[in-house]
């Protein structure tokens, strides 16, 4: 039947939690399972590591590895971590790969149910704090080893630039102007940029110095999947710009790395 | 003490009938038809941020003649359990067909009820095919469904009509409408019949049609996941010139 109670709100977070709180089960804290359980859990729950984002003169760049691990085994060597959330934002995330795939889900649909009933599009800054709420809400799974950590880059229609934005656990939210990683291999990659990065960089030189970010990550963390020449798996890489948001194609992040390699 | 009285279920049926049909005689027109690339849903309204075509869901838009705010509610309600389906299964379940059902049980059960005033209103929820239509078959092809006030529906193909003067305007639409025209083509087909329906009805609103006095959006049969455009009118301009 159609449910046609006013809510009286364009969040979708909240509508799921008072019709369908068991949809939530895997973000909400009210439903975390005890302390002892997710100890002896942490072992068989995949975990994703390294994503970036960088500022380029026309917008940014965003992009991700491809493993999860189990413990110390490859889950998983083809996982996504970098999820396109309208036509100018997108969602990588880091941590417990369950949830942290269910909360890029959930935001994506959060943002676009909010333009369908609001009639416009939620603006970058209000899609930033919202991000805010979701990883606060994770709070209890993240006291428990849960931990989901997202990373959020779009292009500012309004400001015509492309920005980051960072979250720690509690889910306080930073800016960051040119460049940021997180995840396992995070710091790795950050050191890469420091290096590498400089104000107004080119389409083609953000692209290069991303792949080199995550080269290194690999090279360093043994959590981070690096490019694999054999099974062709290779990072996931997205622009966002003032024309939207756009994969960068395999062949083209394929060539990236034949060339960082043949200068190794 | 009141008399009792007694009237027949047929007559209480007629009366909300001829209520709800003196409201919808009023409503101007909403036309939805099949193009080469999709569906185009073109409506006579001048307003410029209150719709009353609007997107749904991925594949899936609706139309409506009648009240505004009757509208409004129903279509946030349709968004609402799009998106809590989609969220819990998978976004390709989320079917017009489906949200035909509902709606049409909601409006059914307004229009029983004997203590309330019956949706004045009639829906088009169109879906656009997976495919081009003519190899695809059932649920992939482009669907439209009529739904009247009392949740009355129909399947409808290549066009449909709704609002006060629908029927004058498929009659219309029979004679001139052809299989696989290009969008500039449907657009101008719509426009020329509303001028036509203007004309032959007396002008007192003295209404015309421009591109800022019309309402268009289109599902489209493209890769991207929403295939709900809106047109501007500064783009309806252009394909009318």
């Amino acid at each position: 039947m159609l449910d046609l109670t006013d809510y009286g709100t364009s969040n979708f977070f909240q509508i799921l939690k008072r019709r369908h709180p068991e949809l939530l089960a895997a973000l909400h804290s009210s439903n975390a399972p005890s302390n002892s359980t997710v100890t002896e859990a942490s072992f068989h729950q995949y975990e994703g590591t390294t994503v970036l984002a960088v500022v380029y003169d026309a917008g940014v760049v965003m992009a991700g590895d491809r493993q999860a691990t189990e413990g110390y085994q490859v889950g998983e060597r083809r996982i996504q971590k970098v999820y396109p959330v309208d036509r100018h934002s997108a969602i990588a995330v880091a941590g417990a790969a369950g949830p942290c795939i269910e909360m890029a889900k959930l935001f994506q649909v959060e943002v676009e149910f909010y333009e369908k009933t609001e009639g416009m599009a939620l603006s970058l800054e209000g899609q930033a704090n919202f991000l805010s709420h979701l990883v606060r809400a994770n709070l209890g799974l993240a006291m428990q080893g849960l931990i989901v950590l997202p990373l959020f880059a779009g292009y500012d229609l309004k400001q015509q630039r492309g920005r980051i934005f960072k979250y720690d656990a509690v889910g306080g939210r930073y800016e960051e102007g040119d460049y940021y990683a997180i995840g396992s291999g995070g710091k790795d990659a950050r050191a890469t940029l420091k290096k590498r990065y400089s104000l107004g960089i080119t389409r083609q030189t953000a692209l290069e110095i991303v792949a080199e970010a995550l080269w290194d990550a690999a090279d360093e963390d043994i959590a981070t999947g690096g490019p694999d020449l054999i099974r062709k798996i290779f990072p996931i890489l997205y622009t966002i710009t003032q024309e939207g948001v756009s994969e960068v194609p395999e062949a083209t992040v394929e060539e990236l790395y034949r060339e960082l390699i043949s200068r190794l | 003490m009141s008399t009792p009285y007694y009237v027949s279920p047929e007559q209480i049926r007629q009366d909300k009938e001829d209520f709800v049909r003196r409201g919808i005689a009023q409503a101007k027109e909403v036309v939805v038809l099949e193009y080469r690339d999709g569906l185009l849903m073109v409506a006579e309204n001048p307003r410029k941020t209150i719709y009353k075509i609007s997107e749904i869901y991925d594949r899936i838009a609706l139309a409506a003649a009648g009240r505004i705010a009757e509208y409004e509610a129903l279509r946030v309600a349709g968004i609402r359990e799009s998106e809590i389906k989609g969220f819990r299964y998978y976004r390709e379940d989320v079917t017009a067909k489906w949200l035909t059902n509902l709606y049409s049980q909601h409006m059914g059960a307004v229009a029983q009820a004997w203590d309330a005033k019956p949706l004045e209103i009639e829906l088009l929820v169109c879906e656009v095919g997976i495919t081009g239509s003519e190899t695809a078959s059932g649920l992939q092809r482009n669907q439209i469904y009529h739904i009247a006030f009392d949740g009355i529906y129909s399947e409808e193909e290549k066009y449909a009509v709704i609002g006060g003067r629908a029927t004058a305007i498929t009659e219309m639409l029979e004679q001139r409408y052809t299989d696989g025209l290009e969008m500039r083509a449907a657009l101008r087909l719509v426009t020329e019949t509303f001028q036509n329906i203007e004309a032959d009805t007396d002008t007192e609103d003295g209404y015309e049609i421009a591109p800022d006095t019309i309402e268009v959006a289109c599902l489209e049969q493209t890769a991207e996941r929403r295939r709900f455009r809106r047109l501007s009118t500064d783009e309806v301009t252009a394909l009318l010139s």
